[in-house]
């Protein structure tokens, strides 16, 4: 299985070669990758109904423990059923709906990718497999958002959706690490099944915020939901895949798989249940101020993704029940819906709902997928729609607690929701006509078939729920998201309750709703400049201070003068140097004054050379103390014996006055341009540094805490090493690869003066001595 | 501005540097037992090469290194160290551990290191007679 996954991606890669073989007939070869995998999982369902779970074991990267088991239990065949079966009907469909587009190859790519991402995040087991998955989701989402790239707002909403689930990411990973270290496992199978309750856990409250912002910021939870709508510039095929079955249900999926070890705290209920019930009514809400069939749709996902958060929060059996039937249900409708929602804009050429109309004569087939999916949306008996809703109802009436909050809620957004479905199955297929941009006629089979095969699963699992042991299915996902035995038996009947009369009357309000929809709308426009102060704006003023920020650190960090590089680095030297020396470990002097005469008289040219170099008035004056202070340090080296060193220093140093009389020629005329404040500023901070140093030294020479390994080294560096010279054998056998190191570091800078040079140099010549001139004319140089 | 060419500069010039080269070879070669080794041998043979740019200038100098960019220099110097490190691959040992032959005839004893060392001496050669030169090249073109 694990193999068949990873082949997807493949198989993703290999989608430009198959559209040379096989043409626009493409999505279907595709399509039958999911639908393989779809027959899989369903060879696979008795076993996991009735053994709980199926654990398939695959050693990845063995020694940090990182495995790509996969985790076979009732929830992830849910989830893992719906991403197949409605990846397959989505890439029939985008076959027909991008057919003759110049880039439906990269597409392609992006969508089979995006879609074995989905599922490695479902049946993953490792928590670092599930985050490498759940991040890919992101990527390959942010791929098909912007699909449009050349358009401006198509680029923008990828951004913004890349951005709140990746910063969601951040999170999840954080709660993740918690929650391996919580429960010393980074198996979920294996967390799952534990004796030891995490709730105790004093690591609970930040793992549960951690992990509930990644799932939030994924699900498009309030206050994150504003990246959905407009993530609605992707072409429809992925808003009927990521947007309504797949993507957006990361989060949920995440927050039910944790809600066994995790939920029923008063913490989990609280927040789930208000910010899933605020979302709904959130979604539902700004569902009706639209007109943009699309953003209907994505407002009443939203108002979907917040119910299954709420039934999570509630997290009675009955709730549990309630959230597998909802979700099996949106997906199935939700789905349709908006595959109908692309034949409409790819027939009509608009996207709005007030600009069509009188549809039904001429796109009999799509009429009634509409009609068929819509009802189920609103939860309209006989389609399966009725039956989550009904439970949902139910379940909020049944709540622990806020069940008043709850209850008004999810009444208010029902009515809502029905208004939106009667203006998608009503508006554009009835009344009047209305003409169009294009001259609309019934969409090809390709882009029927999806819609219809979903539209048909909701009437057929509304008529008889025990049909295809959809029972069974969701009894095995309930019980794992529950964690205890919940045994799900859906029928279309459970009599006259307050459900159903809550029900009745939202349907009678909401077609109401719907009639006055126009006069309602206008009224609510009125609310447009309140509503410019959402969350939106909120991330808006984020990225923007974000980007000032960083432009403000570039121009104090990053300004191209040397001397204030120079300044910022021994700053922060001295800062690091001193916390350390001066405030955890007690400087020790230790003046021990057996010094020779020579040695005086070396240390006393150095600090002569040191003095003249600061204070000389003439460069070549400088350059040549410099070169005093150089070989005094050689001559130091050589009274201590280390040869090496001191014929490196010679060099070094004599190459160093070579190059400095080079640069020195390009220097304009030596003036004095800081004030001496400034001075005073540069003498202390090199007086500090000169201090620190020392007594670094100092300290350093008198501390011993480890046994100085240069005993080893001169030990074995003739037998083991077969060299004499000491530092020669540690810089290519016993350090060999730090030598190696240094080398690409030496080779790297020679490139890049030699690269600095040319370049101004090519540019001069050119007699384009703009840009680079202007750089030194703009440097004074102060000495 | 660099003014090629006094008299006595010239002559040393043209004698130092072959015996320089000569002399950074040796410090290359020894430099296992004796003090030496790839970083200071390149660091002689690129005062050689800055000698004689200061004495010729620099178009001459490119004719007495033929072919040779020192840029490639470079390359070559990275290529030897990266070499040397692959012999203990084969041997099934960790990377960069030391290999030692003996070369029958001659007695010579060949190693990783060695070859590493060269490699430095390279690397270390070409980066520094690259940037005299390329400094030397730019002022000699802009007054």
């Amino acid at each position: 299985m694990q193999l068949a996954v990873l082949m997807g991606f493949l198989l993703a890669a290999s989608s430009p070669l198959l559209h040379r073989w096989f043409g626009h007939r493409t999505s279907l070869v595709l399509a039958l990758f999911p639908a393989g995998l779809a027959a899989w999982l369903l060879l696979q369902a008795p076993e996991i109904i009735e053994n709980g779970s199926l654990l398939l074991e695959w050693q990845w990267v063995p020694s940090l423990g990182i495995s790509l088991t996969f985790l076979l239990d009732g929830l992830s065949l849910l989830f893992g059923l719906l991403i197949t079966v409605m990846g397959a009907c989505v890439l029939v469909y985008a076959g027909g709906y991008l057919k003759g587009h110049p880039d439906i190859a990269r597409f392609h790519i992006a969508l089979v990718a995006f879609m074995v991402s989905m599922l490695g995040l479902v049946l993953a087991d490792g928590l670092f497999t599930l985050f490498i998955f759940w991040e890919l989701t992101s990527i390959t989402s942010y791929l098909l958002i912007g699909f449009n790239h050349a358009d401006i707002d198509a680029r923008k909403s990828a951004r913004q959706g890349l951005f709140v689930t990746v910063a969601g990411g951040l999170a999840l990973m954080a709660g993740l690490i918690l929650l391996g270290i919580a429960s010393d496992s980074w198996s979920l199978a294996e967390i799952l099944s534990q004796e030891a309750d995490l709730r105790e856990h004093a690591l609970y409250t930040p793992m549960l915020i951690c992990l509930l912002l990644g799932a939030f910021t994924k699900s498009a939870q309030f206050p994150f939901h504003f990246w959905l709508p407009n993530a609605m510039a992707a072409p429809t095929p992925v808003s009927a895949y990521l947007h309504s079955a797949t993507m957006v249900k990361a989060g949920i999926y995440l927050l039910a798989r944790l809600h066994p070890e995790l939920g029923g705290t008063v913490m989990w209920v609280g927040i789930l249940s208000v910010v899933g019930a605020t979302t709904m009514l959130t979604g539902a809400f700004l569902a009706i101020h639209h007109t943009n069939i699309k953003k209907l749709l994505a407002y009443s996902t939203i108002m979907a993704l917040g119910t299954l958060t709420m039934l999570l929060g509630i997290g009675t059996e009955y709730a549990m029940t309630a959230f597998v039937t909802f979700l099996l249900a949106h997906s199935l409708y939700k789905g349709a819906l908006f595959m109908v929602a692309g034949i409409l804009d790819h027939e009509t050429g608009t996207k709005d709902v007030t600009q069509m109309g009188g549809l039904r004569s001429l796109m009999p087939v799509t009429a009634i997928i509409a009609l068929v999916a819509a009802l189920s949306l609103a939860g309209v008996p006989p389609l399966f729609g009725f039956i989550g809703k009904e439970l949902m109802l139910e379940s909020v009436l049944g709540a622990d607690s806020f069940r008043m909050l709850l209850v008004l809620f999810a009444f208010v957004a029902s009515i809502l929701t029905i208004a939106v479905a009667f203006i998608i199955a009503i508006r554009p297929f009835y009344g009047k006509r209305h003409h169009t941009p294009l001259e609309p006629h019934e969409a090809p089979l390709s882009m029927l078939v999806g819609p219809a095969l979903l539209a048909v699963g909701s009437l057929l699992l509304g008529l008889m729920p025990a049909l295809l042991g959809a029972n069974a299915l969701l009894t095995s996902a309930a019980t794992s998201v529950s964690g205890e035995t919940i045994d799900v038996a859906l029928s279309l009947w459970y009599g006259v309750n307050v459900a159903l009369i809550m029900s009745i009357i939202s349907l009678g309000v909401g077609f109401l709703l719907f009639k006055r929809w126009d006069s309602v709308r206008a009224k609510l426009s009125m609310l447009a400049p309140i509503m410019r102060h959402g969350p939106e704006a909120g991330y808006e003023g984020m990225m923007n201070g974000i980007v000032q920020f960083s432009e403000w650190q570039t121009r104090l960090l990053q300004n191209g003068y040397m001397r204030n590089y120079i300044l910022v680095m021994l700053i922060t030297l001295i800062a690091l140097i001193g916390n350390s020396i001066l405030l955890r470990h007690s400087p020790i002097f230790v003046f021990d004054l057996d010094v020779r005469f020579h040695e005086v008289v070396v240390a006393g040219t150095m600090a002569m050379g040191a003095l003249f170099a600061t204070t000389t008035r003439s460069r070549l004056g400088a350059v040549v103390s410099v070169g005093v202070m150089g070989f005094s340090i050689a001559l130091i080296f050589i009274l201590f014996s280390a040869p090496d060193l001191a014929i490196t220093q010679l060099l070094v140093e004599t190459l160093t006055v070579i190059l400095l009389v080079l640069v020195l020629f390009r220097l304009p005329r030596f003036s004095n341009l800081s004030t001496s404040l400034e001075r005073i500023r540069d003498g202390s901070v090199a007086a500090m540094m000169g201090i620190l140093i020392c007594l670094l030294i100092m300290t350093s020479w008198s501390i011993q805490q480890f046994e100085p390994i240069s005993t080893y080294m001169i030990e074995n560096s003739a037998p083991l090493a077969f060299g004499r010279n000491i530092v020669n054998v540690i810089l290519v056998d016993y350090r060999a690869l730090d030598t190696l190191g240094e080398m690409f570091v030496l080779a790297l800078a020679a490139i890049g003066v030699i690269a600095m040079l040319k370049l101004r140099h090519g540019e001069s010549s050119n007699g384009k001595n703009g840009e680079s001139s202007k750089v030194t004319t703009k440097e004074p140089y102060d000495g | 501005m660099v003014k090629s060419g006094t008299i006595i500069l010239n002559t040393a010039a043209r004698f130092l540097m072959p015996l320089q080269l000569l002399f950074s070879v040796f410090l290359l070669l020894r430099g296992h037992d004796e003090p030496g080794g790839g970083f200071i041998a390149g660091l002689v043979a690129a005062g050689a090469f800055t000698l004689y740019l200061f004495a010729f200038g620099v178009s001459a100098t490119k004719e007495v290194l033929r072919m040779v960019d020192p840029r490639d220099l470079i390359g070559i110097g990275l290529l030897l160290g990266m070499i040397s490190v692959v012999p203990a691959w084969f041997m099934g040992q960790p990377f960069l551990t030391a290999q030692w032959w003996t070369i029958p005839i001659i007695d010579f004893k060949a190693s990783t290191p060695l070859i590493f060392d060269i490699g430095v001496y390279f690397a270390v050669l070409g980066s520094v007679t690259g940037m005299v030169m390329t400094l030397m090249e730019v002022d000699k073109d802009e007054p």
